[in-house]
């Protein structure tokens, strides 16, 4: 099925129900549809045919949603992209994509301009602000021949190291992840999503794909910047469910008034891009006793990996479960041989849902897709190690690259990550290897203190020794406002470690007592 | 008082979220912009609550007050006037 069908069905069956509430506005299927019919036909006078590209610059909002399922069902392909990306960035995404148009509105219409013209590309410029959201008349879409073996998008993904790259996918791709997502979370029509993740990023773009499919509400907010106004919001619109990262589950849990049973309608949270820390689960249960929640993993390259039953949250806390519905997760060696439980290996996902390639980018396709069972199948190696226990669930260990080699042994940032935040006065950490002339690689925690923390090194170092291997306690304590963090919210754990290897060649040796 | 708060928050924006120097103007948003994220804004009410001395609740959380240099300075100079205007009260019920 073409994705645009979502839409469609769902327009035909709750003609009147509310699709989307963005501020004030708020927005029917009809006029959704309608909305998204008239930028179709935009496309096309503006010359979009059938598989071209249209990049989408606009912020969350109506205009945003309207525009996607425009480009589809102009029969083009559509790519989402952050709204604060400067001309440089976007005019490099114009060209690698070969983009045809731009969607985007007034106030980022110079940066658009601007990248157009560095690109050299013929670029139509749309912009939505005049768009019609008063009329619910059906309408009728352009015909444009496209099936659902089409590709529908590109989503860069953030490339915390490199160039971006622009990760192709299906309709039926798209399809086969919000069917197996959907499926698990039991979502209703009677579901009203949270969204304060850019759509720019595949869990917040997903979040309206889904809902479109199961004909629910999206209340749309641009950021998570003021969770005071968002909690306000989720209690006045009845939420029932809430995507999360890291980052915004510790935002909540810094408010000094949100008591639990605030939000009673809330049934399920969500959370990926990186793992909860054992203690914030913990509190968001307290703060929210009924509500289910949900730890997952996934990457761009096939949207979502595994999830954890909520039931098996207190059991296995640490893990993210197994494989989504209708798809396989499995761990292998260096040979491509699948391993038992507690050996760690790279973790390898087949199913329905995993992307086409990176555009324009075979080389680093090849790494990705390899060979499956069949002759004729790919299957995607994700390049993150991953162990499972005696029950078959999965745990993350750490990305292939992030491995520190301390003294020989090897250390996974993340499990030193996740003692960090189980230590009161952690607001954000992140670890990495810093070249140690003994050591060979030293471990190095940076950490952002929580609102009115005066934690030290001392205190870190003390806490760490108290639950990790000797070897794996950081020799490096440094403190710092604010790291890094993509599109989602994850911190660019490869950018600093980057910048600490530039740093430490810069320096040629850091003196401990500097860090300590 | 309104020029020194502004110099401190204008500060204190520049060295953590501005990283190449970049001109802000006064009534710039700092969130659509890009400049600040979710984070830096609770880092921003921290920095406010410890240099002024201030208690800000979660409902003083939102963008009137909190989204431009402009909006922050009229915030914590009303806030720090309130506390003046009831220390001079001497007592409040």
């Amino acid at each position: 099925m073409r994705v645009e069908r979502f839409l469609e069905d769902s327009a035909a069956r709750f003609p009147t129900k509310t699709a989307l509430v963005c501020g004030d506005l708020r927005v029917t299927y009809a006029q959704l549809a309608s909305a998204a019919n008239h930028l179709a036909h935009a496309l096309g006078l503006a010359g979009v045919e059938r598989g071209d590209r249209v990049l989408l610059f606009l912020p969350n909002s109506s205009d945003a949603v309207a525009a996607l399922f425009g480009v589809l069902k102009a029969g083009a392909v559509f790519s989402p992209i952050n709204p604060t990306t400067k001309a440089g960035r976007l005019s490099y995404l114009m060209g690698n994509c070969q983009a045809r148009a731009v969607v985007t509105n007034r106030a980022l219409l110079p940066v658009a301009r601007d990248a157009a013209g560095r690109a050299e590309l013929d670029v139509a410029i749309l912009t939505t602000d005049e768009l019609d959201w008063t009329s619910s008349k059906p309408t009728t879409p352009p015909q444009h021949g496209g099936i659902d073996v089409d590709v529908a998008m590109i989503i860069y993904t953030s490339g915390s190291t490199g160039l971006p790259k622009g990760v192709v996918m299906t309709h039926r791709n798209i399809e086969a992840a919000a069917t197996s997502i959907t499926s698990y979370l039991e979502n209703t029509p009677d579901d009203v999503i949270l969204n304060a993740l850019p759509l720019s990023f595949d869990y917040g773009l997903y979040q309206v794909l889904m809902s479109a499919k199961f004909g629910g509400t999206v209340v749309l907010e641009p950021s998570f910047a003021y969770p005071y106004l968002v909690i306000r919001k989720m209690a006045a619109e009845g939420v029932t469910g809430l995507p999360l990262v890291p980052t915004m589950a510790a935002i909540l849990l810094q408010m000094k008034d949100l008591k639990p049973g605030d939000l009673p309608r809330l049934r399920y949270i969500t959370n990926t891009g990186a793992a909860l820390p054992p203690s914030h689960i913990q509190r968001l249960q307290q703060l929210f006793p009924t509500t289910r929640i949900y730890s997952m993993y996934g990457l761009t390259e096939c949207k979502r990996c595994t999830y954890l039953p909520p039931d098996q949250l207190g059991i296995r806390p640490l893990s993210v479960g197994k494989a989504i519905p209708n798809t396989e997760a499995y761990i292998v060696d260096e040979r491509g041989e699948r391993v038992g439980p507690g050996v760690v290996g790279e973790l390898v996902i087949r199913g329905p849902h995993i992307m086409q390639g990176y555009w324009g980018d075979p080389e680093a396709t090849a790494k990705r897709l390899r060979p499956g069972p069949y002759p004729w199948e790919k299957v995607l190696y994700t390049g993150d190690l991953f162990r499972m226990d005696d029950e078959g669930y999965l745990y993350f260990v750490g990305r292939q690259d992030d491995i520190i080699k301390t003294r020989g042994v090897k250390v996974s940032p993340r499990e030193v990550e996740d003692v960090l935040y189980s230590l009161p006065g952690v607001a954000e950490a992140v670890v990495v290897g810093t070249p140690d002339p003994i050591l060979g690689m030293a471990v190095k925690a940076i950490i952002v203190r929580a609102a009115g923390s005066t934690i030290a090194a001392a205190d870190v170092l003390r806490h760490c020794a108290a639950h990790l291997e000797d070897y794996a306690v950081p020799k490096v304590v440094e403190f710092r406002s604010s790291l890094p963090k993509t599109d989602g919210g994850k911190i660019r754990r490869s950018e600093v470690q980057a910048e600490e290897l530039r740093a430490c060649r810069d320096v040629q040796s850091v003196p401990a007592e500097a860090c300590r | 008082m309104q020029p020194d708060i502004e110099r401190v928050v204008r500060e204190f924006v520049s060295d953590n979220y501005l990283y190449r120097n970049i001109p802000i103007s006064p009534d710039d948003s700092l969130i659509a912009s890009g400049y600040v994220d979710s984070t830096g804004i609770l880092e921003l009410v921290s920095f406010l609550e410890t240099t002024f001395s201030l208690e800000i609740a979660d409902e003083e959380l939102i963008p009137d007050n909190l989204d431009s240099i402009g909006r922050i300075t009229r915030f914590v100079d009303r806030k720090l006037s309130e506390a003046s205007g009831r220390g001079g009260n001497g007592q409040r019920p």
